[in-house]
């Protein structure tokens, strides 16, 4: 199998609301085959710089250049090779969660490949309610939803922000063991303040630092 | 096709949760029976009566087709949408999608508007025809665009009419006299330049639009 290599590069990244620095020059990168962590306490600014990373905020000042194989990715395509978790992300409630899938992947352009679907499905333990609507779902089932979401196109960069929010035990270790084993090869994020998502993670940006 | 997948997960959403179709059959029913109860027998000039219709038709507009971004916006889906399409297929499906919604309002009005209202005589249809599809592709790309940017405001409801007022008013202004001449049943060649200033501003908008909406669409 071949394994891509994706880069990306944090440069002199800073953002601020208004006159509220939110973080200032932050110099980083991150590469493939590596669970990363991005770490602060409430309100430090993790999900301001998520939303950054992949490309749904702009950046008061500084830039970030995603990489594929050395090849830049224009912000256009940056969805693509994305896969992202996050308490805000909102899925659509009037559809089922297989219905979810399909409409997203036909979107996105993909083939629908129903062994796939039922495979994260089946991962996690969502097969047997895939017809039920999201709405009658529960917040754990809501967020084992949103990973089956961010997983399905086979992104190349996963950004998990608080990944095991609404998540019971079984879950956490499912998500755990996901990343430890199916996504060693891709380049991970997981923003957290949770000690045990941070055990995941090999190396760690902390918010705390870039606030001068 | 992307925008064509897109379109048709807003057309299913739609068919569940009724957000547009429920408010703009609403919109027409309550518009036209004001209109009905406020004339009463009294005999209306034929050109107050197309006019009167390209105003049922904008505030119709107003009541129901703002919903393709503020309905994302209020349900918190928007960050799924930018993490599946780049902003001109998801401006694209928008589009397609008001299309169709405003097509089928304006058919459901002219054809009750022409029930209802025995002043209201079309004499030249081709002229009237031809008017009618660019103005409605004027009002769906207007609508579109003007939605996105209200979907971030706090006060949509009344931004969104606040907006399109003056951004509509050259179209309703050139359709109100085209309907006038196909009323009057003026030639097809005596009205190309209205027909063409329709033309234009439907250009204008569309390019005006896709420039425009990158820098709506990303925080």
């Amino acid at each position: 199998m071949m394994i891509n290599n994706y880069k990306i590069k944090l440069e002199n990244v800073t953002k601020t609301f208004g006159r509220r620095l939110i973080f200032r020059n932050i110099n980083f990168e991150f590469h493939s085959g590596k669970v990363y962590g991005l770490a602060g306490r409430n309100g430090s600014g993790k999900s301001t710089l998520a939303k950054i990373i992949i490309g749904v905020a702009a950046t008061t000042s500084g830039k970030i250049v995603h990489t594929l194989n050395e090849k830049i990715i224009i912000e256009e395509k940056l969805h693509e090779q994305i896969g992202f978790v996050s308490p805000y992300l909102v899925l659509y409630d009037e559809f089922s969660a297989y219905e979810n899938l399909v409409h997203t992947l036909k979107i996105r352009g993909k083939l629908i490949d129903e062994e796939k679907i039922n495979y994260w499905l089946n991962e996690f333990n969502l097969f047997d309610r895939r017809n039920d609507l999201l709405k009658g779902y529960s917040s754990g089932m809501k967020q084992r939803m949103k990973f089956i979401f961010a997983l399905v196109h086979e992104p190349e960069f996963l950004l998990f922000d608080e990944p095991t929010s609404n998540l019971d035990n079984t879950g956490k270790e499912k998500v755990y063991q996901i990343i430890d084993e199916q996504l060693k090869n891709k380049c991970v994020i997981i923003a957290s303040n949770e000690d045990n998502d941070l055990a995941l993670c090999r190396e760690t940006l902390k918010i705390e630092e870039f606030k001068n | 096709m992307k925008s064509y997948s897109l379109f048709q997960k807003d057309w299913q959403s739609e068919l569940r949760t009724r957000y547009a179709i429920n408010a703009l059959a609403m919109f027409i029913l309550v518009t036209l029976s004001v209109i009905m109860f406020s004339i009463g027998d009294e005999k209306t000039s034929a050109h107050l009566s197309g006019g009167l219709l390209w105003v049922v038709i904008f505030f119709s507009a107003m009541s129901g087709l703002s919903r393709a971004f503020v309905s994302e916006e209020e349900r918190g889906t928007t960050l799924t949408l930018q993490l599946i399409a780049k902003p001109a297929t998801i401006f694209n499906g928008k589009l397609i999608f008001n299309l169709l919604l405003v097509f089928l309002m304006n058919i459901v009005i002219t054809f009750l508007y022409s029930i209802l209202f025995d002043s209201f005589v079309i004499k030249n249809y081709e002229l009237f025809f031809l008017a009618f599809v660019l103005g409605n592709v004027g009002i769906a790309v207007s609508s579109t665009i003007i939605a996105a940017i209200i979907s971030k405001a706090s006060s949509k409801g009344t931004l969104y009419p606040v907006l399109s007022f003056p951004i509509l008013l050259p179209l309703i202004l050139t359709l109100l006299e085209i309907t006038k001449f196909s009323m009057d049943g003026k030639l097809l060649s005596k009205s190309y330049v209205e027909l063409a200033v329709l033309f234009c501003y439907d250009v204008i908008m569309l390019t005006a639009s896709y420039m425009l909406f990158d820098f709506i669409w990303k925080d």
